[in-house]
């Protein structure tokens, strides 16, 4: 690919991404609220891309299960932490820690 | 109300703070991979800047070494970057008050870790003006993975694989998930949309992720009785 052609696509790429990023911020800032359908369905978004972004790391299939022992371990010690005690960082100091635990010292 | 809340800022940035290892690992990696591909440095930066989502930029990058032709790469960096569209619909609502140009730059600025890091301060109490914490938490990672982005492809070289930082960001996710399943409907939603992230691991275009994110809101909405 010469350098004008990846400028382009990395410009068109930036474009295609920014317009994506402020469609609703800049529709419901025009129109006012979203039907009231959709606000009950956005208000459901948080749990399930959490999740989405989280299972995978521990578990996870593609034609063969993957388990990543370790990582999982640390993510079921994260998710007793951060049950108990709501906080963002003991959840991650957790986590890290029950890691390397079983990564290095197991 | 030209300056954000500065309280709400500093809040944000030390909420922010233990993601710092993590993002600059991944964008290490980005800056490398940039590097291995031919990339110049202009480009790389250019490529941060404009485009400013990580998992994108490597699917970018590996595509373009590859050879794909033009309209394949911009496709696949568009359907991995179409989550994004979500939050963008949820977290609007706290924005819908300020000037175009604070919004433009708030949609620039979004990222997995702003809208899920803002989305969850707010609830059903903001604050008066959401920017602050927002802004604390995205322009740390904004600066942060412009900076690791050169330095990767500069260096060539990261922080061994073997501890994990970049384990930092899923742990995250999960410490804002364990909260948000507050009710039946949104247990629901995070157990189907977490289930087929997994099954869907191997399908292209981290389709997973999305899939799992349609699917599980679905579900909350309809067996869920969260459309009551």
């Amino acid at each position: 690919m010469n350098d004008t052609t990846l400028w382009a696509l990395v410009l068109v790429i930036g474009i295609a991404t920014f317009l994506i990023r402020y469609s609703f911020i800049y529709l419901v800032g025009r129109t006012g609220d979203l039907p009231p359908r959709l606000e009950r369905a956005l208000a459901f978004v948080p749990p399930a891309v959490f999740a989405a972004l989280v299972v995978p790391e521990f578990v996870s299939y593609d034609g063969v299960l993957h388990v990543a022992p370790d990582q999982l371990g640390a993510g079921i010690a994260a998710a007793l932490v951060a049950w108990y005690t709501e906080n963002m960082f003991a959840t991650i100091l957790a986590g890290m820690l029950a890691l390397w635990t079983l990564r290095f010292l197991v | 109300m030209n300056v954000p809340d500065t309280t709400e800022f500093r809040r944000g940035a030390r909420a922010v703070l233990p993601l710092v290892p993590a993002i600059g690992g991944f964008g290490l990696v980005v800056g490398v991979a940039a590097g291995n591909a031919g990339f110049s440095l202009a480009q790389a930066v250019g490529l941060s800047v404009f485009v400013f989502a990580g998992a994108s930029q490597l699917a970018t990058i590996e595509l373009v070494d590859a050879g794909s032709p033009v309209a394949v790469v911009v496709l696949t960096a568009v359907v991995i970057n179409l989550r994004m569209m979500m939050y963008s619909a949820s977290i609007a609502s706290y924005f819908d008050a300020l000037a175009e140009r604070w919004r433009a730059g708030i949609a620039y600025l979004l990222t997995d870790q702003a809208y899920a890091l803002s989305i969850s301060h707010y609830g059903d109490d903001p604050p008066s003006d959401p920017r602050g914490y927002y802004l604390g938490v995205a322009l740390p990672l904004w600066i942060v993975w412009q900076i690791a982005t050169v330095a990767g492809l500069l260096a060539g070289a990261g922080i061994p694989d073997e501890w994990g930082v970049t384990f930092a960001v899923p742990l995250v996710f999960l410490a804002l998930l364990v909260p948000a399943m507050k009710d039946r409907p949104s247990t629901l939603a995070a157990a189907v949309g977490g289930g087929v992230a997994a099954l869907g691991a191997g399908l292209p275009l981290n389709l997973g992720l999305l899939l799992g994110a349609v699917l599980g809101v679905t579900a909350a909405l309809t067996i869920g009785g969260g459309d009551a």
